[in-house]
């Protein structure tokens, strides 16, 4: 579960990203989080995953409170989240097998865990062909794909996609899309930036608008109030 | 707590030392001519120490018995003497003794012949503790009654203990400033590693790696760094210093000097070596990848 409380957020160059958001986002939901630039969404995420601090406010991800959390437990929130970036943000010298071992060795699985977990995360992700192929010879959309296998690849909780189709033309990022609901019905929460008004429209789930630094509608649909 | 993956770090840090081939060979360059320079001086500085001590334990002040003194007065010259401060032992040559030896060092015949103990003086030869207090010994030896004349050498002593000195001092000093030179080129060898790799050490940050499983590939190859800086500059430190031992033994002015043979100090050497080797090479990868795990 995620919680945000009253949580407001100032840059050290006095830029008020988040002015006092409240939100929570149940476990087994999809919810998209969409506005246009400047409205918060990069800053939420940066939040969830530990890496900024909120002036004020509570956050809860996962049970990690992280107005209290220590250094040392930040590991710890990050396993329990997978993120996706819209530049996938791969290791272009190891193939896809690698990229995945590698992710899965930082957290300290075995040998073992990591040839039994790799196959299935790869099938679920439909790569279990491409496995000893690189980065650079697939397409923009087998390499997002690649990138949400290493997220899934730990067995996160949550999965944070932050504008996972930005590079992507409209057949890949419908393809995508498809994925992380797949994803999602297997139990896994899925919070998916995004600014993709039609690509939002064609699935009925929840959208969290924000508009400069505030929730602005909450609801099923781009244009729910 | 997460297990420590020796396999994997070992291999990664393996890799990073080749991947930024250039550099970690000129670290190592630089780290081996600082082992070399700093081991240099240490060992001159050391050299120079048990010389002195060598010295020392031969070191003599001669104390010349007043002409007159019977066998009874001369004893008591000798107690007087022996509880003196530095004095480490004290030995009595008689006259005839003085002659004895006088005669071995004298290759002139005339002069030979024409010797007599009455020309000599009964003495005491007074060893002492420490070499630095000897000017003050021969003044307190001087001072004893009974005692008609000193013979002591004082450059010769204040010759060893400035060498001695001034190779520590410098010695010292050395150490302090190659260390920390070669900490900072080891540093920046692996500063270098980390920024190539910063994409990786992102992702393992955004995958939950722990900052201990990310910092200790750069730790072990700073391990191997220094390791193999240590190996090189041993092996360079013995062919220098059995080359200086030669030439010095070779040298018709220097055979005073007595040059501890390397085998006997290998052991600490190489001991030493390593463990500079060591605080190098890790120090220098910890620095390097501190501010990388600030995130």
């Amino acid at each position: 579960m995620i919680r945000l409380k009253d949580v407001e957020k100032e840059y050290e160059n006095g830029t008020y990203a988040l002015r006092g958001i409240t939100l929570t986002i149940d476990d087994g939901e999809f919810v998209f989080l969409v506005g246009p630039s400047g409205s918060g969404k990069s800053t939420i995420i940066k939040l969830l995953t530990g890496e900024i601090m909120p002036t004020s406010g509570r956050i809860v991800v996962n049970g990690f409170s992280l107005t209290k959390i220590s250094d040392r437990q930040i590991p710890l929130l990050r396993r329990s989240i997978g993120v996706i970036f819209q530049d996938f943000r791969l290791i272009e010298k190891k193939t896809v097998y690698e990229n995945l071992s590698f992710a899965m060795r930082a957290v300290g699985a075995s040998p073992r865990a990591i040839r039994s977990r790799i196959p299935y995360v790869l099938e679920l992700v439909g790569l279990e062909e491409k496995a000893n192929q690189y980065p650079h010879e697939l397409s923009g959309g087998e390499q997002q794909r690649v990138a949400i296998a290493r997220a899934l690849v730990n067995n996160p909780n949550t999965i944070i996609a932050d504008e996972p189709t930005g590079n992507l033309d409209p057949a890949r990022s419908l393809e995508i899309m498809r994925l992380l609901g797949r994803i999602n019905e297997l139990g896994t929460t899925v919070v998916v930036v995004t600014h993709e008004r039609d690509l939002v429209n064609r699935f009925r789930k929840r959208v969290v608008m924000l508009e400069q630094g505030l929730v602005t509608g909450d609801g099923v649909g781009y244009e729910a109030k | 707590m997460q297990r420590h993956d020796f396999t994997y770090f070992v291999q990664e840090g393996v890799s990073n030392l080749f991947s930024h081939g250039f550099m970690s060979f000129a670290a190592v360059g630089i780290t081996v001519a600082c082992l070399l320079i700093m081991g240099t001086f240490s060992l001159v500085a050391y050299n120079a120490e048990m010389l002195l001590k060598t010295l020392e334990s031969e070191y003599e002040i001669l104390a010349f018995v007043e002409e007159g003194y019977h066998d009874a007065l001369t004893q008591q010259v000798g107690e007087k003497l022996r509880q003196l401060p530095n004095v480490k032992s004290v030995e009595f040559i008689t006259r005839q003794e003085a002659m004895d030896a006088f005669e071995q060092r004298t290759l002139d015949d005339y002069t030979r012949a024409h010797l007599d103990p009455n020309m000599f003086r009964d003495r005491y030869a007074v060893f002492v503790e420490d070499l630095n207090l000897v000017r003050q010994t021969a003044k307190e030896v001087r001072d004893v009654a009974g005692v008609g004349d000193v013979r002591v050498d004082e450059d010769i002593a204040g010759g060893f203990i400035l060498v001695r000195n001034v190779a520590g001092a410098v010695s010292l000093a050395l150490v302090a400033v190659l260390l920390v030179v070669s900490v900072f080129i080891i540093s920046n060898t692996i500063r270098l590693t980390t920024f190539d790799r910063r994409d990786e050490i992102a992702i393992m940050k955004m995958v939950g790696a722990t900052n201990s499983f990310i910092r200790w590939p750069f730790v072990y190859e700073g391990f191997f760094l220094g390791l193999l800086s240590s190996l090189i500059a041993f092996g360079l430190q013995w062919l220098v210093y059995a080359t200086m031992a030669q030439s010095i033994s070779a040298a018709d002015t220097l055979q005073f000097l007595r040059v501890v043979p390397f085998a006997d100090i290998w052991k600490p050497v190489a001991l030493t070596f390593t463990a500079a080797g060591m605080v190098i090479g890790v120090g220098g990868s910890l620095t390097a990848i501190r501010k990388f795990l600030q995130v």
